[in-house]
């Protein structure tokens, strides 16, 4: 029932868009997973590593019971800090490739605690704290990159680009760089951290229960500001790979428009929060937005249509589970 | 330079700002207090948005886009009923995914429909009807604040005391507040309080499409990608500040209304225009701060949020 109405209301969108369904759904597959020399797949592989970091940090936070929907603040933070510590450090190699990296993930990691604190100490709920952290972080990065960090020679609101050897290399005889592994590395810690660690067991239960977790003698300061750290770190992460390996420089809004932080956020709700699943969801969301963007290239089709998809099945798929943190109260919605 | 900053069209400006973040937080209270955590208000703002000015370019009056922006507000309300009251889901994952549904149908029909891209302006887009009230218009600087605006403007100042009073004084009011305060409590009077939330989420549609309205057709004419820019997040800060009651919603609107207005000015006098963009959303941050420290406890936890 749910798939058919899906496939309805696909068929209504293609049709006011003047679109054949059979030409609309092969643009789609070529270039979700097609192209010359597998160009298309690349491109939904690196993309898949960006969504499928965002759903991670989502999915941390969330399962700890912190509502955290300001990822997208994050990410920008450790996108920029990475960009502009390439560029300003004059470290080069691997060496600076690390630093940028470290340095991102403090940096989206400190931007969320700054949230955990203004719940912590000031009673701000996490939701409401981060998500208008958002916007800070888009216009003070969007300032920086538009005036005092400005390419003035490119004409737009972006930094220089980065110094070749900072770039992420390209995996052996492909067009894709190894972001993607960093992802993979990170997906292997939280699976460990989520299923065998003492701190992933406090964050869980803490999210079941927070009266339980702090009766059993859980430090529920430490586990909110050390969750938040992880997921923001993440969140930096993934900023940092987009930076290094993708784009080579900071654009004003290269991390907001492609939707990344909500998209993970989606991932993480659709799969109801189980660590292990995160992957496949990354990357059925990956192609989803591949193939949406082949769809406008040959069928004229707006991409947006993988937005409206992605909104559809999560309002189907929260019709069924129940709570956004895994199984917390009711009442704590929003704290 | 006083004089500079606060001057007839600052206060016309004022207004013009208030008018949509009022609508839209006036929508988010009567949910707040009906019990449900609506926070996909920045989606039903941009759906009405949008439907205002493909109504008025299809239909070929403003009439008809006002009804078309209060439509698109309905569906949007009943979406969120449909699986929020009748289906057990979350009211935050539902808000999460019409927001995005509000942003990716506007942009996909945007380009779909009307074929453009980006923005859509046409001369067949007309402007919400704007009032001159004798006498009050040539007060200085009051006087354009209070008269000239879009009848949206009085609709929904008045919408405010209305809403005072039903709270206050109407049956339907305390129906509605115990449907969030205490639904057991109106159990026991033989109400159901789903039905009770269906009639918020219905009103809260109308008023977020109106908001909608008084962006695309009122403050402009014409419709750009991701129009609410934030402004249903700003709505849902008030409105958790406020706890919902209209009168202290109403101030605290203007507020922002002003302070919107002075950094629009600001950039004016040489302020870059990412610091002026992001005032409204440092001042969210500072007023919900005042009010938590004060209400330490739990801002969200003193209604009970649930299915009823």
């Amino acid at each position: 029932m749910t798939a058919l109405s899906l496939f309805l209301i696909l068929l209504l969108l293609l049709n006011l868009a003047d679109a054949n369904f059979f030409e609309a759904s092969q643009a789609f597959l070529k270039s979700a997973f097609g192209g010359r020399k597998y160009a298309y797949l690349y491109v939904t592989i690196s993309r898949c590593a960006l969504i499928t970091g965002m759903a991670i940090a989502a999915l941390i936070a969330f399962r700890a019971g912190l509502i955290n929907i300001g990822g997208e603040g994050q990410l920008v933070i450790g996108g920029f800090i990475a960009a502009f510590i390439s560029i300003y450090s004059g470290v080069t190699g691997v060496a600076g490739i690390t630093l940028a990296i470290l340095s991102a993930m403090i940096g989206g990691g400190l931007w969320a605690v700054l949230a955990g604190l203004m719940k912590l100490k000031l009673g701000v709920p996490i939701l409401v704290g981060t998500l208008l952290l958002n916007y800070p972080a888009r216009y003070i990065t969007s300032y920086f990159v538009s005036h005092p960090l400005r390419d003035v020679s490119s004409g737009m609101p972006q930094t220089h680009l980065l110094d070749k050897s900072l770039w992420l290399p390209f995996v052996e005889g492909t067009r894709l760089d190894i972001g993607f592994m960093f992802i993979l590395i990170v997906y292997a810690f939280v699976l460990v951290y989520s299923y065998r660690t003492v701190p992933g067991y406090h964050a869980k239960m803490t999210g079941l229960s927070i009266e339980f977790a702090a009766t059993s003698g859980i430090n529920i300061f430490n586990t909110t500001l050390k969750t938040l750290a992880f997921s923001g770190a993440i969140a930096g992460l993934v900023g940092a790979i987009a930076v290094l390996g993708i784009h080579h420089r900071f654009t004003d809004g290269m991390l907001v428009q492609p939707l990344y932080a909500w998209t993970g956020i989606v991932a993480a709700l659709l799969i109801n929060l189980v660590p292990w699943a995160i992957l496949p969801a990354g990357f059925f969301f990956a192609s989803l937005t591949s193939g949406a963007s082949g769809m406008e290239r040959t069928a004229d089709v707006p991409k947006e249509i993988a937005i409206i998809i992605q909104g559809i099945i999560i309002l189907f798929v929260a019709a069924r589970a129940t709570s956004i943190a895994s199984g917390s109260k009711k009442k704590e919605e929003g704290s | 330079m006083l004089a500079d900053l606060f001057d007839p069209a600052f206060a016309d400006s004022v207004a013009r700002i208030a008018v949509p973040i009022l609508l839209a937080s006036l929508g988010g209270a009567i949910c707040h207090r009906a019990g449900v955590f609506n926070i996909a208000l920045e989606g039903f703002i941009l759906m009405g948005a949008f439907a205002a000015v493909l109504g008025t370019f299809m239909l070929g009056h403003v009439f008809w886009g006002v009804l078309s922006a209060i439509l698109a507000g309905v569906f949007m309300g009943l979406l969120f009923a449909e699986f929020h009251l009748r289906r057990p889901g979350d009211a935050i994952v539902v808000s999460i995914a019409l927001n995005l549904i509000g942003l990716g149908l506007t942009t996909y029909l945007l380009r779909a429909v009307l074929g453009v891209s980006g923005v859509f302006q046409d001369e067949a887009l007309g402007k919400i009807i704007e009032i001159n009230i004798p006498l009050i218009e040539s007060l200085p600087v009051l006087g354009s604040f209070l008269s000239g605006q879009s009848i949206l403007f009085y609709i929904s100042i008045f919408l405010v005391f209305i809403l005072h009073y039903i709270y206050s004084r109407h049956k339907l009011g305390f129906w509605m507040r115990a449907a969030g305060e205490n639904p057991l409590a109106l159990k026991t009077v033989g109400i159901k309080p789903a039905p009770v939330k269906l009639l918020a989420l219905v009103l809260c549609g109308i008023c977020c499409g109106l908001a909608g309205a008084q962006l695309s057709i009122s403050n402009v004419s014409l419709f750009v990608e991701n129009m609410s820019a934030g402004r249903g997040w700003i709505a849902v800060v008030i409105v958790l500040v406020t706890n919902g009651r209209p009168i202290p919603l109403l101030g605290l609107v203007l507020l922002f209304g002003f302070v919107d207005s002075l950094s629009l000015r600001l950039q004016g006098f040489g302020f870059p225009q990412q610091f002026t963009e992001m005032m409204p959303y440092i001042a969210s941050l500072i007023a919900l701060i005042f009010v938590s420290i004060r209400r330490i406890k739990d801002l969200v936890g003193m209604r009970g949020y649930d299915n009823g």
